[in-house]
């Protein structure tokens, strides 16, 4: 599989997906 | 009078985000703008590159680094004695925080630890083989690329860190 790094819109990408991910791992952490 | 209340959240908050847009800005001048505009100059026939790498590598990378350093201290600055609460999650409110601040510090460890010493090498300011700079490139190359994939979460978490205190950040 090639990184999705190499590439702008990939790593762009990469970052909103991870924010999502993030944001619920703090929804659950705060209890909600 | 200047309370000290002012100095910390005012001006503190100031310094944070003028130096993390310096950071952030440059990060994103690297990642959208000189990795492309340097792969079309060695394609010239002769390269273009060179001034590129002589004169505005150099300079945008220490600005770069150092408005990171100034970042995270005007950033540890402005969490005061709440430090431990946002690094340790000890606080449900400082959670949001807290998980900005981890992205923030791994991006300046990436900046210090990987990006600086292997730029160094490609930019020919410290000795280093054909084969040492073909690696530096790379290793320089992805931790870049990670910082502006963190860079994405790191800014949503520390502007919606005030919506907790709101009631809108966990909806």
């Amino acid at each position: 599989m090639k990184n999705p790094l190499d590439s702008l819109w990939g790593t762009v990408i990469s970052g909103l997906v991870l924010t999502v991910v993030l944001y619920f791992l703090a929804r659950a952490m705060m209890g909600g | 009078m200047m309370t000290w209340d002012f100095i910390h959240y005012g001006l503190g908050r100031w310094l944070h985000i003028l130096s993390g847009v310096m950071w952030i800005g440059l990060l994103y001048y690297f990642n959208f703008v000189q990795v492309d505009a340097l792969k079309k100059a060695a394609a010239d026939t002769p390269p273009t590159g060179a001034g590129i790498t002589k004169h505005v590598a150099p300079l945008a990378l220490f600005y770069f680094r150092w408005a990171a350093v100034a970042t995270w201290v005007m950033g540890a600055f402005l969490l005061g004695d709440k430090f431990d609460e946002a690094f340790l999650f000890r606080e449900h409110a400082y959670v949001p925080i807290g998980i900005g601040a981890w992205l923030g510090t791994i991006m300046l460890f990436n900046v210090w630890v990987l990006i600086w010493p292997n730029q160094q090498k490609i930019l020919g300011l410290k000795p280093a083989s054909d084969e040492e700079k073909a690696k530096a490139r790379r290793v320089a190359f992805l931790a870049s690329r990670t910082n502006t994939m963190l860079s994405i979460p790191m800014i949503f978490f520390m502007s919606s860190s005030a919506l907790f205190h709101r009631g809108l950040f966990a909806g």
